[in-house]
């Protein structure tokens, strides 16, 4: 079984009697542990795509099974917690809260998790060092450069030990170096048996990642190399 | 969820925006401190007139008043006699509802001297010892009169602290307490003899201040430290408290035979009492006790009712009224300056979601329940209303400063635990109810909808 299960979804938005398909009948299974690029064309779907797979968005039609359980059947209580605890979300615009400095916004899934004072500073602090901001702490959002700002988003994804890391556009605020830098961090990630998946419209980007899933006109195109992708894979087993 | 760093980053959030937050917070320090503030002056209102009420003898006192023979018995009118021991003896053999009984014969016009200094008592009068009881007064130093006093009508007197602070000199100014008995002085030119002093009865506020002025005195030791003070105490404390430390006593008799019997203005010697005060036995049983005492009188004055009841039941009433108003008016005004205040957080709050929809967004997708996000908008609102409240007590505080600098009277507004405790108990209520709203919209925000918020 796979981690992800997507069977016939579709995203339809109505604007004006005009129909919009975001996402026009989309099946796709994502097994635990792999490194995945979704890819496509500006308007083609992807963060849509996204936002389901992260249970921030719900599919107009169809179902998605997280882990074996059915995402559409979830109260709003239940898919806050899959949020909390299983997936981490980075964004393109790094989203971090510009009044808390950088441990507070690390510590800030732990709040909503519950975990107590002392261990949520230790782990955001172990996470910060993590992807080597241990040295910023008390740094505002506003004084850290793009770069390390999308690492604090990182640390604040990886906090709460999610399986699945689900990236919108991660690098397409930063440039190449940095990217590169941030990218690097996703493999690692990915190498500790995490399930990662990138959002892109950049193939080179897209090419580090050993499957790739291209979206047109809210469809899926192909699924280039999967297959062989699927046995380059390391045999990561993940608990 | 934890209340702690919920109130953290609601703190955050109002730092980030101190102005505004000042702002709207002004709504909620003005009602705040008008609450705290009308109640301070009524309480002041409150204990101004109870101390009032007590130095004038208490609850209980009633005075046996004289009044014109009514028209129906207007051809008796020259047969009314007038208040006098007849009357006293009567009362207290025949009526047991009353507990006291106190006769006065008031000397008009008096001055007490004592060598080149002389004052005008605000009471002398000629009375029985039973005015201790009725009056409320308390020995400092000496004693009362006694049978023998009466018997002999002894030139004696028992004074107020303020005829000895006149005549020998107030202890602030001249740094000793003189203890006048055994001394003598002139009562229009008669010579009396103090055996008494009674004790300085004072406002609360006054009490306090002596105690501060005393200390203070005391730590900077030395003769000619810093200005001295010069203004008196004798005004200070209001009319009532005035009044009853310059009393002159001396013994009914005396006053009888040294200064009426000899005739009044126009010659003819007057045995009427000036006052008959009587103190019930229980409140409750007021009516049957008058009742009684107006049965002996009757009696007495051979059916001309030349006499009347006069209770403090009116001013009790009239005082309970007058609170209950100022209650009611301070509370109308603390009530509108609060909604007001609770208004302007409610609309502060709306502004502050929509700036922060992606932040809302963006904690949702982190993990935070619709609840969460609701105790953390309601939270911040309170807590706005609660900084608000704690500003307004401070406020209140300034306020009845100046009021005080304003009307300094005897009715020193005191600033209740009670009223500033019900105040932020009220503010807080104000925060949760207009966090409400913005709280539910915010709960409701949709993810993705906060996360494409531009
Ligand atoms: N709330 C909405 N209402 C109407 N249409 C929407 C809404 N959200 C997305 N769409 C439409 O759905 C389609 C897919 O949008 P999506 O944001 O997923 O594209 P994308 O692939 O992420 O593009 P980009 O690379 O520019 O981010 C677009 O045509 C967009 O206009
Ligand atoms: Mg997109």
């Amino acid at each position: 079984m796979a981690l992800l299960e997507l069977r016939n979804i579709s995203k339809i938005y109505h604007l004006g009697g005009e129909e919009i398909r975001a996402l026009d009948d989309v099946s796709l299974d994502i097994d635990a542990g792999e490194f995945v690029s979704i890819i496509g064309p500006s308007g083609s779907g992807k963060s849509t795509l996204m936002h389901i797979l992260g249970c921030l968005d719900s599919p107009s039609l169809g179902s998605i099974k997280l882990d074996g359980t059915e995402i559409g059947k979830a109260t709003q209580r239940e898919l806050a917690q899959i949020r909390n605890r299983k997936i981490g979300f980075v964004f393109q615009f790094f989203n971090l809260l510009p009044k808390l400095n950088v441990v507070q916004n690390v510590e800030l899934p732990m709040i909503y998790s519950g975990v107590g004072g002392r261990e949520r500073r230790e782990r955001s602090v172990r996470s910060l060092e993590l992807v080597e901001l241990g040295h910023r702490l008390r740094s505002r959002p506003n004084q850290l450069s793009g770069g390390q700002q999308q690492r604090v988003a990182i640390a604040r994804a990886l906090v709460n030990d999610p399986r699945i890391i689900l990236a919108d556009e991660p690098t397409g605020n930063l440039d190449t170096h940095t990217g590169e830098v941030i990218l690097a961090l996703f493999r690692r990630l990915s190498e500790e048996g995490r399930t990662v998946i990138l959002v892109t419209h950049n193939p080179e980007i897209a090419a580090v990642t050993p499957r790739k899933i291209e979206i047109r006109n809210g469809k899926v195109a192909t699924k280039l190399g999967e297959k062989l992708a699927g046995l380059e894979r390391r045999p990561t087993p993940v608990s | 969820m934890l209340l702690f760093n919920t109130i953290l980053i609601g703190l955050k959030e109002i730092w980030s925006h101190k102005f505004r937050s000042l702002l709207t917070m002004f709504g909620v320090v003005l009602g705040v401190a008008s609450l705290v503030g009308m109640s301070a002056v009524i309480k002041g209102m409150e204990n101004g007139m109870k101390e009032a009420m007590v130095a004038m003898g208490g609850a209980d006192k009633v005075l046996l008043r004289s009044q014109p023979v009514p028209a129906h018995q207007d051809h008796l009118a020259d047969q009314a006699p007038g208040r006098t021991m007849r009357d006293v003896e009567a009362l207290r053999r025949s009526a047991p509802l009353l507990r006291l009984v106190s006769p006065e014969m008031a000397l008009e016009e008096v001055t007490v001297t004592r060598g080149d200094k002389s004052i005008q008592p605000g009471e002398c009068a000629g009375v029985q010892p039973e005015v201790l009881g009725m009056n409320l007064h308390t020995l400092e130093h000496g004693r009362f009169f006694n049978e023998v006093d009466e018997e002999n009508a002894s030139a004696v007197c028992v004074i107020g602290v303020g005829i000895r602070d006149v005549l020998f000199g107030a202890p602030e100014k001249i740094g000793v307490e003189i203890n006048p008995v055994g001394e003598r002085i002139l009562l229009n030119g008669q010579p009396f003899t103090i055996v008494g002093m009674f004790v300085r009865y004072m406002s609360e506020k006054e009490a306090k201040e002596r105690l501060l002025a005393k200390q203070l005195s005391k730590t900077e030791a030395g003769p000619s430290s810093g200005p001295k003070r010069q203004k008196g105490w004798e005004r200070k404390g209001g009319w009532a408290f005035w009044s009853k430390n310059s009393t002159v006593y001396i013994p009914l008799n005396t006053a009888w035979v040294r200064f009426r019997s000899a005739g009044d203005l126009s010659g003819v010697p007057d045995p009427r009492l000036s006052n008959i005060d009587i103190k019930v036995r229980d409140l409750e049983l007021l009516e049957p006790a008058l009742q009684q005492a107006r049965n002996v009188m009757m009696l007495t004055h051979h059916g001309i009712e030349d006499f009347q009841f006069q209770t403090q039941e009116n001013q009790i009433e009239s005082i309970a009224k007058q609170i209950k108003n100022a209650r009611l008016s301070g509370g109308i005004i603390a009530g509108i300056s609060l909604l007001v205040g609770g208004i302007g957080i409610m609309n502060i709050m709306l502004a502050s979601i929509n700036e922060r929809v992606r932040e809302i967004g963006t904690c949702k997708a982190l993990g935070a329940t619709g609840v969460d996000v609701f105790v953390q908008i309601v939270v911040e609102s309170v807590v706005l209303a609660l900084l608000g409240a704690i500003t307004g007590v401070g406020a209140s505080y300034l306020l009845v400063d100046f009021l005080i600098v304003l009307s300094p009277t005897s009715n020193t507004p005191v600033i209740t635990p009670v009223a500033m405790v019900l105040s932020v108990v009220f503010s807080a209520a104000v925060g949760v109810v207009a966090g409400l709203l913005p709280a539910i919209k915010a709960a409701r925000l949709e993810p993705i909808q906060a996360l494409r918020y531009e």
